[in-house]
C-alpha cells in the first residue's frame, strides 16, 4: 500500500509517494530528484544529515529539508 | 635573484601552504565558462564559493564543480548573504558536509546598501565555528580591536575590507590597514573594495599576506584580461614590499650628479 509524504523542500511544499517496502529516505529522495549525492549537502529540520546516513534517514510528513550545493560567490 | 619572486615565498594559512597570493571569488560572471577561464588566468589557488539551494526542478543544470575543479583549486566556502550568526554557522556546516572542508570564509553582514561587516554577529559565529572545528578566515571591519579579538579567539586569517563589497572604490583605509596589520600575527588579507590592478598592488605593497577579490575581475569589461592584470599586480606589489620602498622626500634629489657639468 502506498502513502504520501509531504515535505517542505527548499522552502516549497512537495508530495512524494512511498510505501512500506520502499520508504522515503534522504537517499531515495536525492536519487528521485536526479541529484548527484556527491555534490550536495542535506539538512533535515535544521540538522545536517551526513552522507553516510542518507540511506537510513527516513523522511516523514512535515519534515523540512534543505538541499544545497556550491555556486559562484565572492 | 633573477627578478622573479623567490620560489620559497609561499604563505601558509592553518597549515595549508600556497604560492599564489591572490584569492578570487567565483561569482558574478557571465557564465560558468567565463568563470573557469578567468580563474585560470588569475593563477589563484584558492577560490571562494557560495552555498545555495539546489534548483530541484533543474537537477541537470551545469554546476560550478564542472568548470572550477575542486581537485585543482581549494574551495573556500563563504557565508555571503548571511545576516545572522546562526545562518552563517548553518551555511558552513552544510558546506563542510558538501565538500569536506574545514577552512572557511566567515562573513556576517549588515543590511544593504553597505553590507558592512556585523561584528557582533561575526564574533558569535566565529566562536561557534571554532568550537566546532572550523578554521575560520574572517571578513571584518577595519577595526584594530575587533581584529585582535578575532585573532585571539583563534581565527586563522584576518580579512578587513578596503571598501564596501563590490564597490570597486579601492583601499580607502591604507593607514588603518597598516596599523591593524602590525599587530596581527596570522595571515592578513584585504577582502573587498579592490577595483583595479593598482588597488591590489597597493594592498600588497602595504604588506598584506594576500588579496581576496571578485567583482574587480568579474565586472571588468574583459574579465580574463583583468584576471591576468590582478595576477601581475599582486606579484608586483609583493616584490615591491619585499624590496622595501625608498624613503619619501619633500623635495628633489637628483639621480644624475650635479658635478662635472659642461660650462
Amino acid at each position: 500500500m502506498s502513502s504520501e509524504v509531504t515535505l517542505t523542500l527548499n522552502g516549497e511544499s512537495r508530495a512524494f509517494t512511498c510505501s512500506a517496502e520502499s520508504p522515503l529516505t534522504v537517499q531515495s529522495l536525492v536519487v528521485l530528484l536526479g541529484l548527484d549525492p556527491r555534490k550536495v549537502a542535506v539538512e533535515r529540520n535544521e540538522e545536517i544529515v551526513p552522507r553516510s546516513r542518507y540511506a537510513e534517514t527516513r523522511l516523514t510528513s512535515g519534515d523540512a529539508l534543505e538541499i544545497v550545493h556550491f555556486i559562484g560567490g565572492g | 635573484m633573477d627578478g622573479s619572486i623567490a620560489s620559497d615565498d609561499n604563505w601558509t594559512v592553518a597549515g595549508h601552504s600556497f604560492r599564489s597570493r591572490l584569492i578570487v571569488g567565483t561569482g558574478r560572471y557571465k557564465d560558468l565558462e567565463e568563470t573557469g577561464a578567468a580563474i585560470a588566468a588569475s593563477g589563484a589557488e584558492i577560490v571562494t564559493v557560495a552555498v545555495r539551494r539546489v534548483n530541484v526542478n533543474d537537477p541537470k543544470a551545469p554546476m560550478l564543480q564542472d568548470y572550477v575543479d575542486p581537485k585543482k583549486y581549494t574551495y573556500l566556502p563563504n557565508t555571503a548573504g548571511c545576516f545572522t550568526a546562526k545562518d552563517a554557522v548553518r551555511t558552513l556546516r552544510l558546506a563542510r558536509e558538501a565538500g569536506g572542508w574545514n577552512l572557511v570564509k566567515l562573513e556576517v553582514l549588515g543590511p544593504p546598501p553597505l553590507l558592512y561587516p556585523d561584528m557582533q554577529g561575526t564574533f558569535e559565529a566565529a566562536e561557534a565555528l571554532i568550537k566546532d572545528g572550523f578554521q575560520v578566515m574572517v571578513y571584518c571591519a577595519d577595526d584594530p580591536l575587533a581584529a585582535k579579538r578575532l585573532e585571539d579567539m583563534g581565527c586563522v586569517a584576518i580579512m578587513p575590507l578596503g571598501a564596501p563589497i563590490g564597490s570597486g572604490l579601492g583601499l580607502q583605509n591604507p593607514a588603518m590597514l597598516t596599523m591593524i596589520m602590525q599587530q596581527v600575527k596570522v595571515p592578513f588579507l584585504v577582502d573587498a573594495g579592490v577595483g583595479t590592478a593598482s588597488d591590489a598592488a597597493i594592498a600588497m605593497e602595504l604588506g598584506c599576506t594576500a588579496v581576496l577579490l571578485n567583482s574587480a575581475i568579474a565586472h571588468a569589461k574583459n574579465p580574463v584580461l583583468m584576471a591576468q592584470a590582478m595576477k601581475h599586480a599582486v606579484q608586483a606589489g609583493r616584490l615591491a614590499y619585499l624590496a622595501g620602498r625608498m624613503p619619501r622626500h619633500m623635495g628633489a634629489d637628483p639621480s644624475s650628479p650635479l658635478t662635472g657639468l659642461i660650462r
